[in-house]
């Protein structure tokens, strides 16, 4: 994949940047859209977006690899994170997640092979009242259980 | 039950819109403030009593008064939406349900601390919460509340609690790595981008329009004697009704879990941490305490951002303790030594006990060298960690001294 932002996308940039009284302020947004464009953050992409801020690659690879919601390698279509916290813990977070481990044939951590689930163990999601919970892509999904889970991966393309 | 105020408009049609807002009074004080002088503002805040509701405690107003008189450059004024605190979930329920008391308390503070820009960070993984506030403030720009004078810039953080931390989140707003800042300055003399910067919470922000509107003295007898108004307290782990619940700050732990339905599981109740994970834990002797700041302080815990997970007997405390222990390992930025070290070394000792395989004399390794690095670094964030080592190990030595081999 060329790593090159759109016309469009380029000032939005600029836009983003202006919002800023310095424009590095919009690097963690940038690195979103980035990322959102590109799939993950690869070294060339963050060399990309060095270049749009007139940072170092250094300096941006220091910082995507600083923040977890920034994939270093790519990730599959959809990703799961069961929270695996205290209170999520306490309500069986575990056994979802060595669940979602057999069902998938992968560790947290892992893709599927058919690139289609990353799935995650992740620190509370601030969703305790509805423990257990995960995060699958830009849903909360709350209150789980083994079953409603297999329900939600059943409606993963 | 206390006064409803900050969950005032939760059970309303389509709280989050402007329409809703203003059909129950909202930015009436808004309007109210633009008639005061800032410096009367900041001094209603302060005889109100309101303290930070994000871990601190820290009296709002008095942080506001820290912004030097003699500056002529700008303020900045940052909100600090990035709940992550274990065990904590209210600041999610005022962005997704009540956003426009959050922006009108910040068109109030910016007046008072004299702010025309101002930020708020939403934690990464909080999507539909900053979809919601996005939208109102795309609302509240349309309405002419937003850009005149003032301008708010909505910015997504991307995955770190220490960006919880008010100096390692304004780090992170400038572009870098969320490391904490060496302290002083303090933000309210350089903060975001080198500018004096006051750093408040959801919830906090979200008490001014009421302060304004109804009074400091009202607000302030809500609370206790140096504590005012309500709060939202989190309420989850083994209780029959998990769930957010505003009371007043002078409610008793007990009284939260009765309100909370009770303890669930064997309904006997062995522990409760009560402000959030980085919170010492409390034995079931000691519930009858205050929920504000002084009250937790006096029994040696915090109540930090009142994140309240209640364990009952079948819980076990070793492994509770692996969980928090793995939090912190993971989420040390690593800056400084003793935090980023022990906190590794402390996860893998618990590790060891939980599996089985550790040694009594692991127990006041662990302690040691908990105790050895606190108050030894750039933030706060390693003296919340040693909360729960120490406060776990010395309350229930039993329990694991009772998985050690030798």
């Amino acid at each position: 994949m060329t790593i090159a932002f759109t016309p469009e996308q380029l000032a939005e940039v600029r836009r983003l940047q202006s919002l800023y009284p310095d424009k590095r302020g919009a690097l963690l947004p940038v690195l979103h859209m980035a990322q959102e464009t590109f799939g993950y953050i690869s070294l060339e992409a963050e060399a990309y977006v060095a270049g749009l801020f007139g940072l170092s690659p250094a300096h941006v690879h220091e910082v995507a690899t600083f923040y977890t919601l920034y994939f270093k390698e790519p990730k599959g279509r959809h990703v799961v994170a069961v929270c695996h916290n205290l209170s999520c813990h306490l309500a069986g977070a575990q056994d979802l997640l060595c669940h979602l481990e057999r069902r998938l044939g992968i560790q947290r951590g892992e893709t599927t092979e058919d690139g289609r689930v990353t799935l995650q163990a992740v620190e509370c999601l601030c969703a305790c009242e509805a423990a257990p919970m995960a995060q699958v892509d830009d849903r909360y999904e709350l209150n789980l259980t083994a079953d409603k889970l297999d329900r939600i991966l059943e409606g993963l393309s | 039950m206390a006064e409803t105020v900050l969950m005032r408009n939760f059970a309303r049609p389509d709280s989050h819109t402007l329409a809703s807002y203003r059909s129950a009074g909202g930015y009436a004080a808004w309007e109210k403030a633009k008639a005061m002088e800032p410096a009367a503002i900041v001094e209603e805040v302060k005889k109100s009593n309101l303290r930070g509701l994000g871990g601190a405690g820290f009296p709002t107003g008095m942080k506001w008064s820290f912004i030097p008189k003699t500056h002529t450059g700008p303020v900045y004024l940052v909100v600090n939406a990035d709940e992550g605190e274990p065990g904590t979930f209210k600041d999610r329920y005022l962005l997704e349900r009540d956003p426009h008391a959050l922006i009108e308390g910040m068109l109030i503070t910016a007046r008072a601390i004299r702010s025309a820009l101002g930020f708020i960070y939403i934690r990464g993984e909080y999507v539909q919460p900053w979809r919601r506030f996005s939208a109102a403030v795309k609302e509240a720009y349309e309405a002419g509340l937003l850009g005149r004078g003032f301008e708010l810039v909505v910015h997504r953080g991307a995955g770190a609690y220490i960006c919880g931390e008010e100096t390692g989140l304004l780090s992170s707003l400038e572009g870098k790595k969320g490391w904490p800042k060496i302290k002083p300055p303090f933000p309210a003399i350089k903060g975001a981008f080198g500018q004096p910067t006051i750093v408040n919470n959801v919830e906090t922000l979200c008490c001014v329009p009421p302060i304004i509107e109804r009074g400091a003295a009202w607000f302030a007898g809500l609370g206790s004697k140096t504590q005012g108004g309500t709060r939202m307290y989190s309420v989850s782990g083994r209780v029959k009704r998990p769930a957010v619940y505003e009371e007043s700050v002078s409610i008793t732990l007990r009284q939260l879990i009765e309100r909370a339905g009770g303890v669930s599981g064997t309904g006997r109740l062995k522990a409760v941490v009560p402000g959030g994970g980085s919170a010492p834990i409390l034995t079931a002797d000691e519930i009858d305490i205050t929920m504000d700041v002084d009250g937790c302080r006096a029994a040696g815990t915090m109540i930090g951002s009142a994140g309240v997970i209640v364990m009952d007997e079948s819980v076990s405390i070793p492994e509770s303790l692996l969980v928090l222990a793995r939090f912190y390992a993971h989420e040390s930025c690593g800056q400084c030594t003793p935090c980023r070290e022990s906190t590794g070394w402390i996860e893998k000792m618990v590790h060891r006990i939980v599996e089985g395989h550790g040694r009594k004399d692991d127990l006041d390794t662990i302690l040691d060298v908990a105790k050895r690095g606190g108050g030894t670094t750039i933030c706060a964030f390693y003296d919340g960690a040693i909360g729960p080592y120490i406060s776990y190990i010395e309350k229930f030595r039993a329990e694991f001294e009772a998985l050690c081999q030798k």
